[in-house]
């Protein structure tokens, strides 16, 4: 005789279960992994609260909202996971307009069949990223594709930050004669990526980057408050970044090779591969453009924080009415470092 | 980086420029070849044409595996890719090149062909393997650098009894593309470009040696010095050459001691030999039908070509009639002598093939060194 046990749900099958359709329909098994996974891992009273839209405060004064999907392949990697970079990518764009991150929502697209065990992984990992920054998430959303029409699992998080007084963070406001830096080694992230790729499996010890930096940039702030641009130089790597901002700024800019902080290891990867790490991405590392005068006030700053101890000063903005980028090279001459073409690919010569 | 730094330092290619401007007779002209796009490539990416002096000029000559592949070649791989449960594997590099109809094979990609990017042909095997019910044809392109891979990959699929790989094979040979430049009217008879001497192939040499070049020193009088692809290497062959014409001699010289010999890979070669025969005629891009320039499988790994398998059929395409990408590939005009470069055609929607790769003249020159045809002043602190 069965004996029914009021108000017994039996729990997800975290170990062996997989994502399918039922779990983004709206009835009770998308209720269940909301509650034992989402908001377990991410437990805030904003999502306790169970409304569909979180209810927050700001403070007064100018906000910044910045929004980010992250579809990486592989989906763990040396370094970090998807949940991380997903977190952090979304911190970084709020940092980089001088917003100190308040809180931030995340949007889940799931293929059906995706394991639960790595879900949960990556779920815990967001959690754990966030729980470092100090910033809640506080709503979210989960939806379920068939499978083949996803890659396992698409994170899109959105950040909302407050801006302190006085600071004015913007791509237009690079001048001639300001001086440009890096916190740290340009392309760990790119290649930590794809050291994994299927078809190019070669060993390394690079790990992904992947970092919130408000904390570094809190720091710089607090050094040199009137910081001209920030930017965080992911896809493309600091190549495209630079490009960006020169156009945004209309300007040129000069970078000098040997000022340039790599990894002797990220060298000999690109080297292999047939590609440049100023095109490779990065995800914890920030580009910064201020006066001159300031400069050195600022690198202090950035050298005095974890996240900026390899920080440099690589060259200067100009005047340039067509915005080219150029590098003086450690050989001597002078070279374009023009926007990427498409997507980065290795050569066969 | 260790054998990486020594071959790019600062003050080592400073005090080679000043032996350069020394050596080079302020009276004459040096036009100097470099055959390889990895050279072309080296001497945009490291600015090297800044530390020659205004007499020593480098012509890009035709060495980049993509930018000679006419348009036909990559229709007919793009119907390859169009068959119905086939795999295409193919080197990154060719993903971009123009084809007919607006078409290349990233956008045959987009459409639903299979298309995979593959680092060496090892991994079109692997494809080949994991894959048992579909075909999977290698989209083999390239001096003799990536032959003997090919040649590799077909022995290996023989011996793996593998039936549903081929290898549509398009390797071309260096001598045949040098000789048909130096035969070139413009070269020998009309003269009107000037062509001293040749930088030789460096990972070309490695598997060919330098004995092949000795033919084009004597029959034209014309010094080779091979080279290896770091700028430093490039520096030291452009001083070894310039000392050759002042002395008026004709020399295969080798820079590229470290990995080049008179005799090459033997094994290498004799693995080329085996699998593959000359073709008695191939069309080049910017060259044309060149005689005994190209490779084809032989009769004994026929099933392993998807030429004879799908029954390809070459049909010639002629090149956008803006584009000066032949002329550019003989050394006859210079990217920014083409009325397309930079306006129409840039490396993200390229018109011609040297837009390309980044070993073509016109994408190397459009992304390292554009900024020298508008005179900027800009100086770094």
């Amino acid at each position: 005789m069965s004996k029914v046990r009021g108000g017994y749900v039996r729990p997800v099958d975290f170990k062996h279960g997989h994502v399918d359709m039922s779990h983004g329909g709206g009835g009770r098994a998308m209720a269940q992994l909301i509650d034992e996974l989402f908001l377990r891992e991410f437990d805030n009273p904003w999502l306790r609260a169970g409304n569909d839209a979180a209810s927050v405060t700001v403070p007064p004064g100018r906000v910044v909202i910045a929004t980010d999907s992250h579809v990486v392949s592989p989906l763990f990697f040396p370094g970090g996971d998807i949940g991380r970079l997903s977190v952090h990518g979304t911190l970084n764009d709020v940092a980089m307009a001088g917003g100190r991150p308040l809180y931030l929502a995340a949007s889940f697209v799931l293929e059906e069949g995706f394991p639960l065990a790595d879900l949960r992984r990556i779920v815990a990992s967001m959690a754990q990223a966030a729980r470092d920054a100090g910033v809640p998430i506080v709503t979210g959303d989960t939806k379920v594709v068939e499978r083949g029409k996803g890659d396992g699992v698409f994170i899109t998080t959105t950040g909302v930050g407050a801006v302190p007084e006085g600071v004015d963070i913007a791509g237009d406001r690079a001048r001639p004669g300001d001086a440009i830096l890096v916190s740290g080694t340009l392309g760990d992230h790119g290649v930590a990526i794809m050291s994994l790729r299927e078809n190019l499996s070669f060993e390394s010890t690079i790990r992904s980057d992947t970092a919130a930096l408000h904390g570094l940039v809190a720091a710089m702030l607090a050094a040199v408050p009137r910081i001209h641009c920030l930017r965080d130089p992911t896809r493309g790597g600091l190549a495209t970044t630079l490009n960006e901002l020169a156009t945004q700024s209309g300007c040129g800019m000069v970078i000098r090779e040997r000022d340039l902080p790599v990894k002797p290891q990220v060298v000999a990867a690109c080297e292999f591969l047939g590609l440049d790490p100023l095109y490779a991405a990065n995800e914890g590392k920030l580009v910064a453009i201020a006066a001159m005068e300031d400069s050195e006030a600022l690198l202090a700053a950035m050298r005095a924080h974890p996240l900026g101890r390899d920080a440099a000063l690589i060259g200067a903005v100009v005047e340039d009415p067509y915005h080219f980028v150029q590098m003086q090279t450690t050989f001597g001459g002078r070279r374009n470092v023009d926007w990427l073409t498409g997507e980065q690919l290795p050569r066969i010569c | 980086m260790k054998f990486i730094d020594e071959f790019r330092d600062g003050a080592l290619a400073r005090r080679l420029s000043s032996a350069i401007e020394r050596e080079a007779n302020g009276k004459l002209a040096y036009n100097l070849m470099e055959f390889c796009g990895g050279h072309t490539h080296a001497i945009s990416r490291y600015g090297i044409a800044d530390l020659l002096p205004s007499n020593v000029r480098m012509i890009h000559g035709p060495g980049c595996p993509v930018c000679v592949l006419p348009i036909g070649r990559i229709d007919n791989a793009i119907e390859l890719a169009a068959r119905p449960g086939l795999i295409l594997a193919t080197y990154a590099d060719t993903m971009r090149v123009p084809a007919s109809k607006g078409l290349s094979l990233l956008k045959a990609k987009a459409r639903g062909a299979d298309i995979r990017m593959v680092y060496s042909s090892a991994d079109a095997i692997r494809i080949a393997r994991e894959n048992p019910e579909r075909e999977v044809v290698f989209f083999a392109i390239g001096f003799e650098t990536t032959t003997p891979p090919t040649a590799v990959a077909i022995r290996q699929a023989q011996a793996l009894g593998l039936s549903n790989f081929s290898v549509f094979c398009n390797h071309v040979l260096t001598p045949a593309a040098i000789t048909n430049i130096l035969e070139s009217p413009e070269v020998r008879q009309l003269g009107t470009v000037p062509l001293d001497g040749f930088i030789g192939p460096a990972h070309v040499s490695t598997v060919i040696g330098s004995q092949p070049y000795e033919f084009f020193a004597e029959e034209y009088c014309k010094p080779v010095v091979i080279a290896g692809f770091e700028p430093l290497d490039v520096m030291l062959a452009i001083l070894m050459l310039v000392r050759q014409l002042n002395e008026g001699r004709a020399e295969v010289e080798n820079e590229f001691t470290r990995a080049v010999c008179r005799e090459g890979n033997v094994k290498a070669k004799a693995l080329i030999a085996e699998v593959f025969e000359l073709r008695s005629s191939f069309e080049w891009r910017g060259l044309g039908e060149v005689p005994y320039s190209a490779l084809r499988i032989r009769e004994a790994f026929r099933t392993f070509d998807a030429e004879a398998r799908y029954g390809i059929a070459y049909r010639q395409v002629p090149d956008n009639k803006a584009c000066e990408c032949g002329a550019i590939l003989r050394g006859v005009k210079k990217p920014t002598d083409c009325k397309v470069f930079g306006t129409v055609c840039t490396p993200d929607n390229p018109i011609g093939s040297c837009m390309v790769s980044s070993e073509g003249a016109c994408a190397a020159h459009y992304t390292y060194g554009r900024f020298k045809d508008i005179p900027v002043v800009a100086v770094a602190s």
